[in-house]
This record gives C-alpha cells, sequence and structure tokens, in this order.
C-alpha cells in the first residue's frame, strides 16, 4: 500500500491538533489554511519533528503508532524549512553534502551532479561560504541538500513565504517540476492559493487545527461548501494540452475534454501538458451565445449551485464537457435578471486564463 | 629593586598549571551541563542554575571554608576519598583542581550555554532531517556553532583560575610546589615588605589579564561580523 495515512492529536498552549488525512503516493499534496490552522505543525507531526499522539505509516512502512515513534533521523524524508537554515560553518558543498554522507551508498539513489545541474548550482558552489548566497540561491540548495538524502517522501513546509517576489520567481520553476523530476510524493504546506493552485495535484484543507477537507485539487477547489471557493482569487484548475499554435496573433489553442481555450503564444510544444487556472472574477455567464463580443473564450456550460457571496455578489460553479469544474462570481442581481439556477445550460465567457507550467 | 627567585617562578609554573588542568575539567564538566541547561524544561533547571551561578556571588573564603570541611577528615567528601584510599585532598595540589573548577564553574557554563541558547532548535532539526543522531548532531552542529561560546569560556575560566586567591588559602594554604600558587606568592612578598618581587608578579599579572580580555574581545568582534 503506496500512500501516506496520518493521523495525529496535539495539545499545545492554546491549540489543539485533530488532524487526520490521507494523500497519495504520487504527486503534490499541499496542506493549506490560514495562519495558525496548525499546518506546519501537522508537517512537523509527520517528520517526527513533534511527538504528537496518533499514527503515521508511510508507503506501507509504519513511522509512528501506539507502539513506536521512529525519530526522524530515522525517516527517510526530505524536509525543507521556511528559511533554508543552511549550517552557517559549513560551506556551499559541505551543506549539499551533510545528509548524502548519512546515507549508505545503496540507498543513494539522487546522484550529486543531477542534482546540482537541475538546481543549477554549480555556480553556487564556487561561492563557498553560504553567507554569500541571496536566499533564493540559498533556498535551492536547501533544496538540493534535502533531495540527496535520497527521500521517499518530501516535506515542503512554505519554501517560498520567507522570500521576495524576484526570488519567488525564481524557485517557483523548479517546485513546478517537482513532479516530472520526483517519482516521490511531496507534502507541501501553504498558506497562499496562486502557489497551491499551481503546484499541488491534492489538497488538504485545514482550520483550527482540524481538517476540513480533502480531496484532488480541481474538485476540492470547486466546492462551494468550502472557504476557498470564497477567496478573492477563488478559481477553477483546468489541466489542457497544447493543440494549435497561432503565428499571426500569436496566440496557443489548449484543448481539454470540456472544449477550448485561446490563450497568448506559450512555448511549450504541441501536446504538451500546461495547467491552467481560471478566477472565478474572470468568468461571466450569457444565457445565450453571445455576438460582437471581444472576448475569445466562450465554453458550454450547465449550472451545478449558486451560493450567496455577501449581500451583493453570488458565485456559480458549472460543469464544462464531462467533469471540468469552473467557477464564476457575479452580481446577485445578474442572477436574478437572467434567471439563473441550478441545471440551467449557459454560456461561460472567460475574459482570462492564467498559465502556470 | 629585588629580582624573582626560582620559588617565584614556580609558583608561575603550578598556577599556569593549575589553570590548564582546572580548565580541561571544566570544559568536560560544564559542556554537558549548559547544554542540559540550555535545553532541559525540566522544573528543577532554575535551581541548578541557581547552583552553578552561586560562585559569582558568595566570597571565595566562604566556597573555600565550606570545601575544606566537605573534604576535611570528618566532612563526606574527606571520608570517600579517605575510604577509596586517594587521601585527604585539602593541602594538596588535586584539593586546589576541585576548589577552582568549582569557583570558575558559572564562567564556563554560562558562556556556553548562551551559545547552545542562541543557535536554537532550527540547526538541530535541520540535521535530524539529514538522518543525523543526536550525537552526530552535537558534534557535527551544536558544538562547531557554539564554538564563540567555548572560546569565551576558555579564556574566562583559565584567567579567573589564574586570578584566584581566597579559595586556594582556605582549601591549599601555601606549601611550595604544592599549593602556593601566584596570588599567594604575591601576598607572601608583601608581607615581607619585598615589594620588587610583588610588583613583578603582580604586574605580570595585569599584564596577562589586559591581554586575556583585549584576545576575547577582539575574537568577539571577529565572530559578530562573521555572523553578520
Amino acid at each position: 500500500m503506496s500512500e501516506i495515512k496520518a493521523h495525529f492529536t496535539l495539545q499545545l498552549e492554546g491549540f489543539a491538533l485533530d488532524a487526520s488525512f490521507n494523500a497519495p503516493a504520487v504527486g503534490v499534496t499541499a496542506l493549506f489554511g490560514p495562519s495558525g490552522s496548525g499546518k506546519t505543525t501537522l508537517l512537523r507531526c509527520v517528520a517526527g519533528l513533534e511527538r504528537a499522539a496518533g499514527s503515521l505509516h508511510v508507503n506501507g512502512e509504519t513511522w509512528q503508532d501506539a507502539e513506536q515513534f521512529v525519530p526522524t533521523h530515522r525517516r527517510p524524508l526530505g524536509y525543507v524549512f521556511q528559511e533554508a537554515s543552511l549550517f552557517p560553518h559549513l560551506s556551499v558543498r559541505a551543506n549539499l553534502e551533510y545528509g548524502l554522507k548519512r546515507i549508505a551508498p545503496f540507498e543513494r539513489r539522487v546522484p550529486l551532479e543531477h542534482v546540482v545541474e537541475w538546481l543549477g548550482l554549480n555556480h553556487l558552489i564556487e561561492r563557498g561560504d553560504p553567507a554569500r548566497l541571496s536566499g533564493g540561491e540559498r533556498q535551492r540548495v536547501a533544496i538540493g541538500r534535502a533531495l540527496l538524502t535520497s527521500p521517499r517522501i518530501l516535506l515542503m513546509d512554505e519554501p517560498l513565504s520567507a522570500l521576495d517576489t524576484a526570488s519567488k520567481q525564481e524557485i517557483l520553476p523548479y517546485l513546478e517540476h517537482l513532479h516530472r523530476e520526483l517519482e516521490i510524493p511531496v507534502l507541501y504546506v501553504s498558506h497562499a492559493l496562486d502557489e497551491v493552485a499551481r503546484l499541488a495535484d491534492h489538497l488538504v484543507l485545514l482550520d483550527k487545527g482540524k481538517v476540513i477537507a480533502s480531496g484532488a485539487l480541481s474538485e476540492t477547489l470547486a466546492r462551494l461548501d468550502l472557504p476557498t471557493a470564497h477567496f478573492d482569487d477563488a478559481g477553477a484548475v483546468i489541466e489542457a494540452a497544447v493543440a494549435q499554435h497561432d503565428e499571426t496573433y500569436h496566440l496557443t489553442r489548449l484543448d481539454f475534454s470540456g472544449g477550448s481555450l485561446w490563450v497568448g503564444q506559450v512555448s511549450q510544444p504541441l501536446g504538451a501538458l500546461v495547467r491552467a487556472r481560471v478566477l472565478a472574477r474572470d468568468v461571466s455567464i450569457a444565457t445565450q451565445q453571445p455576438h460582437g463580443s471581444s472576448i475569445t473564450n466562450i465554453l458550454d456550460a450547465r449550472i451545478d449551485e449558486i451560493r450567496d457571496e455577501g449581500p451583493d455578489k453570488v458565485i456559480v460553479r458549472m460543469t464544462v464537457g464531462e467533469s471540468h469544474a469552473l467557477l464564476s462570481r457575479i452580481t446577485r442581481r445578474s442572477r436574478d435578471h437572467l434567471g439563473l439556477s441550478a441545471g440551467m445550460h449557459v454560456h461561460a465567457q472567460v475574459k482570462s486564463v492564467a498559465l502556470m507550467a | 629593586m629585588t629580582s624573582l627567585d626560582p620559588s617565584d617562578l614556580q609558583a608561575v609554573w603550578l598556577t599556569l598549571k593549575l589553570a590548564g588542568v582546572s580548565t580541561l575539567l571544566l570544559l568536560l564538566i560544564a559542556t554537558p551541563l549548559a547544554w542540559w541547561l540550555a535545553n532541559s524544561g525540566k522544573w528543577y533547571k532554575g535551581m541548578v542554575a541557581a547552583l552553578v551561578a552561586l560562585p559569582l556571588v558568595i566570597p571565595p573564603t566562604v566556597l573555600g571554608f565550606y570545601l575544606l570541611l566537605l573534604m576535611g577528615p570528618h566532612g563526606v567528601v574527606g571520608e570517600l576519598t579517605t575510604a577509596l584510599d586517594l587521601g585527604r585532598l585539602p593541602f594538596t595540589f588535586a584539593g586546589l583542581v576541585v576548589g577552582s573548577v568549582l569557583f570558575s564553574l558559572p564562567f564556563a557554563v554560562q558562556p556556553i550555554q548562551n551559545a547552545f541558547e542562541a543557535m536554537g532548535r532550527r540547526p538541530l532539526e535541520v540535521a535530524a532531517t539529514l538522518r543525523a543522531g543526536a550525537w552526530d548532531r552535537f558534534v557535527s552542529v551544536a558544538l562547531p556553532l557554539a564554538r564563540p561560546g567555548f572560546l569565551t569560556a576558555i579564556i574566562l575560566a583559565f584567567a579567573h583560575t589564574v586570578g584566584e586567591f581566597g579559595v586556594v588559602l582556605m582549601l591549599g594554604g601555601n606549601i611550595p610546589g604544592e599549593t602556593r600558587v601566584l596570588s599567594v606568592a604575591i601576598y607572601n612578598h608583601v608581607e615581607a615588605m619585598e615589594y620588587g618581587a610583588a610588583h613583578w608578579l603582580a604586574g605580570g599579572m595585569v599584564m596577562f589579564s589586559f591581554v586575556v580580555l583585549l584576545s576575547l574581545y577582539l575574537v568577539g568582534a571577529r565572530f559578530s561580523k562573521v555572523v553578520k
């Protein structure tokens, strides 16, 4: 049985964690919630850095139950902290090799050269002293250092939150490739919805020390009963394939089972899978096929559910194609004027699409 | 101006030996103690910390007096050392070492404890996630990161032992080659109105102390630059 099954209870001063979740053995699972929701504590429990009551099974191995508690240094995990936390008394190279040296040679599945090349660490190693690296560079070394222990699960605690925007942009591409580069599951703690939408495949939602929902990313983000659908930047995530490049207008067509979306030209080749995010505030609804509109992307959709959001707004969940969810935030007046209700067939006009990876 | 006689040189040598041996023992005792004080959450931690700091505030003669009683023929420690065939400690070099170690304990423990506390838990947690066991973490991360604390502890403990008088006098007396250290030798010279010899030794000690403190501050300044 290759998956992560966790259940922890922990009583701290002014805070109680009582969380259970399962995560698949592949892909990135985001532990998402507001600050103080216990997501970092939960991750620390998985690592064994916090000693909670409960049980933890990873890839069929028991890391913790009523009888045993495997100490952190015996768990085959990689951990990336919020701050890079490089050892200041060691060189960049010695930092990278710290964990590598401590695993048996036959367990080394990740060669140093591979990590150095992938994360572009060569010229960072040459600089010697970690103090001479920028924040983003330090975090890259920290990620490399964790990967070099050939972990069977990677734990990341808001690895971007201590970085400025430029450093974030520097690290994100590497994180986006984590799925492809690694065949191990990743638990990723974050309180930023855009980060989660970009990186995660699976979502575990936390609030006040409890898991309030968990499931596949696109399904969970489209659930109107969860707080994530009511964020200002709430939206749907769609995986689509690059289908056509239009050189005349510099556009690219993305196909998915619910239809097509035209976006600004991308560099990926035909057939490549990309992830698109459609924010609820960028989707409007028409009951008749609009004519003479500047909006290119109009998808046939069926309304599933409408919920009030404050005095003036409602949020509408629609399905396009077989099963793709789409969110739209419109005024309550528009809902009444158009007479929108669940089950209606409508035209969803997508004003903008954000491409991620 | 009278110059130094061989017994003075003997006193200098004895002082350095006492300080060296005491500092070495202090490191062995203070390191685990400082580690425990920095990391323990036990309720009696405050009591232990206060006990360790006690020599800072009680007069050396008081400490020496009680040690003399403890290690004497009717003291608990004295009976133990006699039973173990080690003889009695007062008026021996070994007795001086015991007194010095206790007297200088806070000077060794506190800088190391501060260094461990300043380091925080994070580096050790990082090391644990990188497969380092407890002892490995201590040696490969905690000790190197606490190095400035150790430097301070070594210098302070050594210098403090060199300058000690009260405990030595109460516990060791004035036996040439065995317990007559520098501070006692100076006292003897002054008693005998040999101010010249006293000047040589006392002046030398002032110089020595100054050099010790200067190096301490230079090391400290260099370290704080590295940290930034």
